[in-house]
């Protein structure tokens, strides 16, 4: 009997831009100048709303928020890459992403200011609401790419998680599914290189998170996350694959999270400023803005008009969101599609409507 | 020592990973930070990281392997960060953990420890705020603690953590910081199965745990300033549930309001109205009344405050009752 190879595999890593901004030509998609202008102010603005979210909650105008600073190239990449009929599933630390996907701003406040209407998307944008337990919207968005395969559509659903969720069954349950039932599914692993405070290396012993796709025969890809073309082309490349019925891919982003993992935890405890300043200076925005530089499009003026523009959608947002007043007999009204006598006595009893 | 919640179960933890040296404690964060709400800080630095585990992200992997740990000579203390994500592993619990003992005869037991703060009123995001201790003491072989105060927290983990069976140890997160009390430094257990009479009474019994158990007393206090004398009865632990307790209590007044943050369908409350008909009816004067969490999803932290029992709504139960 000999012993003979029946496998291998292997995993590749894209980087379209260099730390500096400098863009390999023979990857460089082609997308147009004005496409891009929207790519560097939606990476602008989705920084902008994130330092509010976290200054709003530092004075006590937004409960627990959970910070993307480092992560927006993952977000914005995903979203520009996507056609209006695919389908997104993000984490809640990407919950930006509804705006890309037409979402009105203030409407995406008011989730982290302790409303249920935060959530309340329009089914036309095609996204699915965020979940707090972690990974559970894996297997989810395969069951939602199943049903959009029966229904004829040709779409693919892109589905979102961290370098921690890898590790729930859900993430096995969901690529097994994936590749069983051949579902159009895009797996978008932003690896922020933390799980609050469980470093990467001790989530897993795999040496990347790429290719746990193999063994489930699905293809995997590491891209690198904070450079936006790259997430682009990966992203781009994929939902078009899937939707012809190709496999399912999986593409583990690596970035990092420069906040804390939520306003309620403080990463000096478990990470140093010297790694904080290695991914510093790997910027998705800084990254983004050389480019641009060097192709001509940006200039001191642009910057000056992406930021004043920002800056005024993200006020603006807050006003709107701070001055919305909730109905709070909502919380009654939709347990069932039709309140039934018990939860209507009781909401009666709530609002002293009943003695 | 005056101590906060966290800190009574903090120094409870030290103590009993001191004194047995088989103890692990293991979950999300519980090593090097500290855990997300403090409760093991200090354990990595002076256990080390084989007895104190930050594990992968998986809530079924932490209370799988903690059942193999426990049946094969280990004891866990296992953590989950929040009650409402621990039903990724609720099968090793009800499946495994509670019948182990029983399916072997005695052979296989799982003695371990699971950490589950839970309970809202801390504007905390979804999935963090339930109250769903009726999910577990619907598992014949699960035991479930609830301290009240830092004190009870200390002495009831102590006891947990030499029991012999699951114990779930439900701790309320809006209690955690709220107060300070004296908590002796030096190890001492409360005996689980047991129930504190927090203030004798002679016009109702009102039944409580955990976070509403501190709601309650204000309400007590009120109550007795409208001349409604209450005894107050604090279950520490629901299984084993102390019904001697309650039902000497409660032929004693005649009348019992119970309060549980929990929803009302199920709620532990039913079983205590249930128990107390069976065995003190003779002896009752009014129906029993529950002031409960409606039957609804927990409502996002704007609106949380209109789920919860509080002090208005379990003074006007316990008046009604007092003057049915």
């Amino acid at each position: 009997m000999a012993v003979s190879r029946i496998y291998e595999g292997h995993i590749d890593y894209m980087q379209v831009l260099d730390k500096d901004g400098g863009v390999d030509a023979a990857l460089e998609p082609a997308i147009p100048r004005e496409t891009l202008e929207k790519i560097y102010y939606s990476l602008v603005l989705a920084r902008a709303w994130d330092r509010k979210c976290l200054a709003l909650q530092r004075t006590g105008r937004m409960y627990t928020y959970a910070p993307l600073e480092g992560q927006e190239a993952v977000s914005v990449g995903v979203c520009f890459a996507l056609r209006p009929e695919d389908w997104l599933f993000p984490t809640y630390r990407e919950s930006f992403a509804y705006h890309l996907r037409g979402f009105p701003l203030d409407t995406v406040n008011l989730g982290w200011m302790g409303m249920e209407e935060g959530l309340k998307l329009d089914r036309k944008m095609r996204c699915f609401p965020y979940a707090v337990p972690i990974g559970s919207q894996l297997p989810h968005a395969v069951g939602g790419a199943y049903a959009a395969k029966m229904r004829g559509e040709k779409c693919a659903v892109v589905v979102c998680c961290g370098d921690g969720g890898t590790s729930e069954g859900d993430f096995h349950d969901a690529l097994n599914f994936a590749g069983v039932l051949n579902t159009p599914n895009v797996f978008v692993i932003s690896n922020n290189q933390y799980a609050i405070s469980t470093p990467r290396k001790w989530q897993t012993k795999s040496e990347t998170i790429a290719q746990k796709a193999l063994a489930y025969g699905l293809k995997g890809l590491q891209v690198d996350g904070n450079d936006v073309l790259a997430v682009y082309k990966a992203v781009k490349e994929a939902a078009d694959g899937v939707r012809e019925g190709k496999p399912a891919v999986l593409l583990e982003m690596i970035t990092y999270r420069m906040g804390p993992h939520t306003t309620s935890d403080d990463p000096k405890k478990y990470r140093d400023t010297q790694e904080e300043a290695y991914w510093r200076d790997r910027d998705p925005i800084r990254r983004f803005q050389a480019y641009l530089k060097g192709k001509g499009i940006w200039s001191d003026d642009f910057e000056k008009k992406v930021q004043e523009s920002a800056a005024k959608a993200v006020e603006d947002a807050v006003a709107k969101a701070e001055a919305f007043r909730p109905d709070p007999k909502d919380m009654f009204r939709f347990v069932f599609a039709h309140m039934t006598k018990n939860v209507e006595d009781q909401m009666k009893e709530c609002f002293g409507e009943r003695q | 020592m005056k101590m906060t919640m966290v800190e009574a179960l903090n120094s409870c933890l030290k103590q009993e990973m001191g004194r047995d040296g088989s103890m692990v404690v293991l979950g999300e964060d519980v090593g090097r930070d500290g855990g997300v709400f403090r409760v093991t800080e200090g354990l990595y630095e002076k256990f080390g990281r084989e007895r104190v585990i930050d594990t992968p992200l998986s809530e079924s992997g932490i209370m799988g392997v903690a059942v193999g740990m426990a049946a094969l000579g280990a004891r866990p203390v296992a953590e989950i960060q929040f009650q409402g994500f621990e039903y990724n592993g609720y099968h090793h619990l009800v499946q495994h953990a509670a019948r182990l003992r029983n399916r072997t005869r005695g052979e296989f037991t799982v003695p371990m420890v699971l950490r589950l703060p839970y309970s809202g009123g801390i504007r905390a995001l979804e999935h963090h705020s339930e109250s769903l201790e009726s999910a577990y003491l619907h598992i014949p072989g699960l035991k479930l603690a609830c301290p009240s105060s830092p004190y009870d927290a200390k002495g009831l983990l102590a006891a947990a953590a030499v029991d012999g069976d699951t114990v779930l140890f439900f701790e309320p997160k809006r209690l955690y910081r709220a107060f300070r009390e004296e908590v002796p430094e030096e190890r001492y257990e409360l005996e689980l199965g047991k129930a504190n009479i927090l203030k004798e009474g002679r016009d109702v019994t009102l039944v409580s745990w955990g976070a509403m158990t501190h709601v309650s007393k204000d309400a007590v206090a009120d109550a007795e300033a409208q001349n409604v004398s209450v005894e107050h009865i604090d279950l520490r632990t629901l299984a084993p549930c102390d019904w001697e307790t309650i039902v000497t209590s409660v032929k004693k007044t005649g009348r019992c309001v119970v309060v549980h943050e929990a929803v009302k369908t199920l709620g532990f409350g039913a079983e205590i109205a249930a128990r107390i008909m069976e065995r003190a009816f003779l002896s009752l004067e009014a129906p029993v009344r529950r002031v409960t969490g409606w039957d609804i999803t927990i409502p996002y932290p704007k609106n949380e405050d209109y789920f919860f029992p509080d002090k208005a709504r379990i003074l006007k139960g316990i008046m009604e009752t007092a003057r049915f």
